[in-house]
């Protein structure tokens, strides 16, 4: 085999393969300490790690929910964290079938000489610190290197070294048992179309694709987490179906049939507009020979943080709020998503944050 | 497939026995056919192939439709001159002329033959009976292609390896080729195991694949991207899949670097297989399976492709159409499509309708692996045997 043999080589494509099943997707709840903040004080909710607990148990706990995820991302300090009740976790979302995943880059730094182009850190002992959290249960990861589109942008070296480090970061949780997710995010801030878009990812993802194959990375075991092919944030928008074209065929350019699924970020897009596009996606015919599904933050919590606005009693309808859209986001990993069913308040707010930093 | 008309060429004609290694028929560098089918393709391409775009997808499409390959007629004068010895024939354009009128006129051809590749003298040549080559095989539903590369020589600081030659001129040849009639193109470079494969090697070979692509599509041709992994070698299966995985790594990389629009070309991988010298066979199952995972592993779902080669490989073709994957994967055959046509005709006109014949039913053997339909029942034992020439030079 010319990819590395991790020992884990088995229960990597396993796992892989399971997070893409039809049907679920990823939640993506590893918010650092700093960025859960800003979304709690958006509530007028304080930054303590009780409250931090309680809106992940919100989340996890929502009856029914869970049968809609494969995965969920967390911060570290989630992954060692329990319930009110003094139940782990891991071993809620296990229970419920769900693979527990962990953040495990430290955040992105400016490339000197760049115009404000960025490389993500982490590697430091990060064979480590992915054995240690293997140990406590996370069966994936997630690492996220940052692109931007200007006049000049992506550069190349912007382009190297952000491919080369998602590869050696890809490398290293594969040696210790955790499935990396690929997550190359191409920034939608700017005012430039959809074919600006769509080339700039086809180059990011053929360098991303040559990077993780230089270092031998087996990509049965891999997922990757790609932002859709649209218009910048500044440029009028277009429907679903030509996002799904767009960002479908520049997969099909670039994605090896290996990967087992794509789960996609939502960058800001609203919630319905998240969904929307991926359902018009799994309804494209095409060869499309990974699972597309999601890997939403944002887009699948906001109505229900809206919801919650920390207050206990408002438990039941910010969980029901998060269910419609977990509900929503499964068919539309079918292509069956009829639209806007109940939408809650918020669900059709885009969520872009200029320049949005993590 | 032009990998397989290679080694088909370099063998001598008449086949005998002591051309069988280890009484097995060796699999020569089978390649595969990828196809994409994409119904609703934005018509606005974006920095790709420019003005022909959509006709290239056209093409592609076309010459990769179900049940059908290709038929790697390029011989160059030289070699085609080998093959014409071997029926004691002498090497004269008139003979050349009629062995090539022969396989263009076969009757029905087109059922089972998408596409044929030419020669240059071919190109511009017509028939017997004064009609234009490219007018017979476009009648017959079959869009003619013409191999573009100039050979390989040495590759200076290598470890005596070779570089495909061609790129010098190489936009305004192919606009002439496209205005003579071609749509499809050929160029041949070739990465050797038992050599290394060197890194220098295997870039330069991904990257003039990249350029000739580019330029082939430029001028309105399909490339067919051929990084033939010569079959020499005593090396095992596994070392075969690590040098393709890494050989594709780079030719794709280097593809999108050239900004060539991959709904648009035509890919032929080499099998993946024990090389020649080696001790283990593999099973027509585990070459499918090898190849399969280095399809999955470094090939885009965009791609068509075609090419494939070899009787031997008729079952590994078949093989791996039985397994579920995206793409289409077909055949291109020289040797193993005129082999038996050739020693049938033996140069006279009293036998040009049964040599016809023999080369119909190898289509159609060829054509029904490609539909995963083939039972290797009703074979010739010259069908069957190997055509491995060790050492073989274009």
């Amino acid at each position: 085999m010319s990819c590395s043999k991790s020992k884990y080589a088995e229960e990597l494509a396993k796992n892989a393969a399971y997070i893409g099943t039809p049907g679920k997707g990823i939640l993506a709840a590893d918010e650092s300490t700093g960025t859960i903040g800003k979304r709690l004080s958006s509530i007028n909710v304080e930054n303590n790690e009780t409250n931090r607990r309680d809106l992940r148990e919100l989340l996890f706990c929502t009856p029914g929910a869970l049968q809609y995820l494969s995965g969920v991302i967390l911060f570290e300090e989630t992954l060692y964290q329990k319930t009110a009740d003094g139940k782990p976790f891991v071993d809620v979302l296990k229970e419920g079938g769900v693979l527990p995943g962990i953040k495990v880059d430290k955040g992105t730094v400016e490339l000197a000489g760049t115009n404000g182009e960025t490389t993500t850190q982490g590697f430091d002992d990060l064979g480590k610190r992915c054995a240690k959290y293997y140990e406590a249960g996370a069966r994936f990861a997630k690492w996220r290197a940052v692109l931007k589109i200007g006049p000049n942008e992506p550069s190349e070296l912007a382009i190297h070294e952000n491919a080369y480090g998602l590869a050696r970061y890809a490398s290293i949780c594969q040696e210790n048992g955790l499935v990396p997710i690929v997550e190359p995010e191409i920034l939608v801030d700017g005012s430039h179309d959809i074919n600006k878009c769509a080339a700039v990812t086809e180059r990011v993802l053929a360098a991303c694709y040559k990077a993780l194959n230089d270092h031998h990375v087996m990509l049965e075991g891999t997922l990757l987490k790609p932002n859709m092919v649209t218009p910048g944030s500044d440029s009028p928008k277009v429907a679903p179906e030509v996002i799904a074209e767009y960002t479908v065929r520049a997969l099909q350019r670039t994605v090896p049939a290996a990967v087992p699924a794509i789960v996609f970020l939502s960058g800001g897009q609203s919630e319905e507009e998240a969904t929307l596009n991926l359902n018009a996606m799994n309804k494209l015919k095409g060869k499309k020979p990974w699972s597309l599904s999601f890997s939403f933050g944002r887009a699948l919590q906001q109505s229900t943080l809206k919801a919650w606005g920390g207050k206990k009693e408002n438990l039941q309808k910010a969980q029901a709020a998060f269910l419609t859209r977990a509900k929503a986001n499964s068919e539309a990993t079918l292509g069956t998503y009829k639209g806007a069913a109940k939408l809650g308040e918020g669900a059709a707010e885009s969520l872009h944050v200029k320049d949005y930093k993590y | 497939m032009a990998s397989a008309s290679a080694s088909l060429l370099k063998s001598s004609p008449v086949l005998d026995k002591s051309e069988w290694v280890k009484g097995q028929t060796i699999i020569r560098q089978p390649s595969v056919s990828v196809v994409r089918c994409h119904p609703n393709a934005p018509s606005a391409l974006t920095i790709r192939a420019g003005s022909y775009a959509d006709e290239l997808v056209k093409t592609a499409k076309t010459v990769a439709s179900p049940g059908r390959g290709i038929l790697a007629m390029d011989e160059s004068n030289a070699t085609c001159g080998k093959r014409l010895a071997s029926i004691g024939l002498e090497n004269t354009e008139a003979n050349r002329q009629a062995y090539r009128t022969l396989l263009v006129s076969a009757p029905g051809l087109g059922k089972y033959i998408s596409g044929a590749i030419l020669f240059e003298e071919t190109l511009y040549q017509s028939t017997t009976d004064g009609k234009k080559m490219v007018d017979v095989l476009v009648e017959q539903n079959i869009v003619p292609g013409i191999k573009v590369d100039k050979g390989l020589v040495p590759l200076a600081g290598s470890n005596d390896e070779s570089w495909c030659q061609g790129l010098d001129g190489l936009a305004s040849r192919t606009a002439a080729y496209y205005q003579q009639g071609a749509r499809f193109a050929k160029w041949r470079t070739v990465v050797s195991i038992p050599n290394g494969p060197s890194a220098l090697a295997v870039k330069e070979a991904a990257w003039g694949l990249a350029r000739y692509a580019a330029i082939s599509q430029d001028n309105g041709l399909v490339p067919i991207v051929e990084p033939e992994i010569l079959l020499d070698g005593e090396h095992g299966i596994d070392r075969t899949f690590e040098v393709a995985q890494k050989v594709w790594a780079e030719v794709f990389f280097y593809l999108a670097e050239n900004n060539v629009m991959f709904e648009g070309i035509l890919l032929k991988p080499s099998m993946v297989t024990p090389g020649a010298e080696c001790k283990e066979r593999a099973t027509p199952q585990q070459v499918a399976d090898y190849t399969l995972k280095l399809l999955k592993r470094r090939i885009p779902p965009a791609f068509l492709s075609g090419g494939q080669s070899e009787v031997e490989a008729t079952l590994n073709l078949n093989a791996m159409n039985q397994a579920p994957h995206p793409w289409h994967v077909s055949f291109s055959y020289a040797r193993a499509l005129q082999n038996t046509c050739l020693k049938t005709w033996g140069g006279r006109p009293e036998n040009v309708k049964a040599a016809q014949e023999t080369l119909l039913v190898r289509a159609n053997a060829n054509s029904l692996a490609q539909l995963g339909k083939y039972t290797g029942e009703g074979e010739s034992e010259e069908a069957k045997k190997g055509m491995f020439v060790k050492g073989y030079v274009y």
